[in-house]
């Protein structure tokens, strides 16, 4: 399969007033199309800047990006995003939000009364497809977190992008929705075929939903490890709890560990309950 | 006990109308009672009757409602004009930082500085007629409500404004469809709130060379010394900011459903 996403030896260094940061140091990476990529690893490990370069929000200090065919300049509608939260516009209904893409320009340049007839039909098979029928006129302030998610990605999915990035976009919502989410996205982006870059702080999830899961690192911000998922395309809840998938979620949470100096806190922590 | 001094707990509107009752009633009735009693010198504080007299009287000049009409004109066109020009300034400093380092360390200097030091400035330069009274209250308000305006841009979402780039929108598009749009509710709650401000720059502004309005009535009775007239005109001009205010909460509850939609 062709690549469809091709870092070649991204740098992005934030500055703050301490002087600059290494948020992403030397990351290469390709993504094949079609596949469901997930990414992991502790916090400050860069993985959600590796996101926001791929989505165009981000400029980089060093390196480039080839997405669908042309360098990343900036955003643009081929690479949708998911955001964590707070992306929909609350003054519009769940139908209007889905279909608030089709009021830029750029996806109407040369449409015609047919394309709309057909953009409309295409909204409403999202309703469908992702549950939302029941509450296609009420305002996001109204729907439970889940459901918001639901016509986030909703929205993302209307003008059929060839890339969907998602930034931990079921963080916020409790553990019984994630797992009707996870089955979801999977079904949802198997029939629209589209590639998948999901960042992730959960390594259960990543292994669950990604074909392969990177792992990044802090302290620069890199690539640590990228490691195959062997459980094949067709994903089930109770594979959760096979041997292979035990395996390889407690193998990638080891290397977390060892990589998020996590254990100078455990030092502190003793020394501190020594004292008590 | 626990229920009632609850943090941010609710209340039935019965009660709410009740203390809200209350609230106004108390205050007006120990006025009543300290002008009655004699407690306090009429000329230093007139009684509700007095004053409701006073209103009466003015009106029966026939000028009371020339003098409502002439200040509320003034006030409404020195805040009309400030928002027309504070809106595309205050939208431009929260959108862009460039435009943000250019104006808001200058609109910080000029908002501290008193409207009233203005005033023969405005004489010098504007003249002494509606103008100038508009001018002052212009100048009122104009500073403050630029900064309102851009914060109130600032506080758009960022991950809106990022969803719509991601969608492909262009810089106008997350502009007009999503930074406006976003931002409407608090700003027609800053346009209530500098209403308000520029209700209390009235009487500043018919310091100069005016001859009507509820602000030159008070500046008049000062010099005659009838408080009465004094307590009538600051009534009036409170009932009048208290209605506009209450027509500004109506139009926030019609104009924007879906932030008083709940489930």
């Amino acid at each position: 399969m062709a690549n469809i996403i091709t870092c070649r030896s991204v740098c992005k260094t934030f500055g703050t007033k301490r002087g600059s940061v290494p948020a992403l140091q030397d990351v290469s990476l390709e993504v094949a199309e079609g596949e469901f990529l997930t990414v992991v690893g502790a916090s400050g490990c860069g993985k959600s800047t590796l996101l926001r370069t791929l989505a165009g929000l981000e400029p980089l200090t060093a390196g480039e990006i080839d997405a669908v065919g042309a360098r990343v300049q900036g955003p643009g509608a081929e690479r949708a995003m998911v955001f964590q939260n707070y992306s929909l516009y609350p003054w519009l209904t769940v139908m209007e939000n889905i279909k608030f893409p089709r009021q830029l320009a750029v996806h109407n340049r040369d449409s015609t009364s047919s394309d709309v007839e057909v953009a409309s039909g295409r909204a409403d098979a999202l309703l469908n497809l992702m549950g939302l029928s029941a509450v296609e006129s009420a305002f996001p302030a109204q729907l439970s977190g889940g459901m918001q998610q639901r016509v986030a990605i909703a929205r993302a999915l209307m003008t059929r992008p060839r890339v969907l990035l998602m930034d931990e976009p079921f963080g916020a919502l409790d553990a019984q929705t994630r797992e009707v989410m996870h089955d979801l996205i999977l079904h949802v982006c198997a029939l629209e075929h589209c590639t998948v870059v999901f960042v992730t702080h959960d390594v259960e999830e990543a292994v669950y939903l990604g074909q392969r899961v990177v792992l990044m690192a802090p302290r620069p911000g890199r690539i640590e490890h990228i490691y195959e998922v062997p459980l094949g395309p067709v994903r089930r809840q109770e594979m959760k709890h096979t041997a292979q998938f035990l395996a390889l979620k407690a193998q990638i949470l080891g290397r977390i560990r060892a990589t998020s100096g996590l254990r100078t806190d455990l030092e502190l922590l003793q020394k501190l309950s020594r004292r008590g | 006990m626990y229920t009632r001094w609850k943090i941010r707990g609710w209340i039935s509107p019965a009660s709410y109308w009740t203390l809200a009752a209350v609230g106004l009633i108390v205050p007006l009735s120990a006025w009543t009672l300290l002008s009655a009693f004699g407690a306090a010198d009429r000329l230093f504080l007139p009684g509700p009757y007095d004053v409701a007299h006073q209103v009466a009287v003015w009106f029966s000049d026939g000028n009371l409602l020339t003098d409502m009409r002439i200040s509320s004109f003034r006030v409404v066109a020195g805040w009309a004009l400030s928002a027309l020009v504070a809106i595309p300034i205050g939208l431009a400093i929260g959108t862009f930082r460039r435009v943000q380092a250019l104006l808001e360390p200058l609109t910080d200097f000029i908002r501290y500085m008193p409207a009233v030091a203005f005033i023969p400035l405005v004489m010098l330069w504007v003249g002494i007629d509606e103008s100038a009274k508009v001018a002052i209250i212009f100048i009122g308000t104009f500073f403050q409500m630029v900064l309102m305006v851009a914060e109130d841009v600032r506080r758009v979402p960022m991950a809106q404004i990022e969803a719509a780039q991601t969608m492909g929108a262009s810089r106008c598009e997350v502009i007009e469809k999503v930074i406006i749009p976003s931002a409407k509710p608090a700003l027609l709650d800053t346009l209530r709130i500098t209403m308000g401000w520029a209700w209390t720059y009235l009487v500043v502004a018919e310091l100069l060379a005016a001859n009507s309005g509820l602000g030159y009535a008070i500046i008049k009775a000062q010099r005659f010394l009838q408080t009465d007239r004094i307590f009538a005109g600051i009534f009036l001009i409170g009932a009048i900011g208290l209605a506009t205010d209450q027509c500004f909460r109506w139009l926030h509850r019609v104009a924007f459903p879906w932030l008083h939609a709940r489930d």
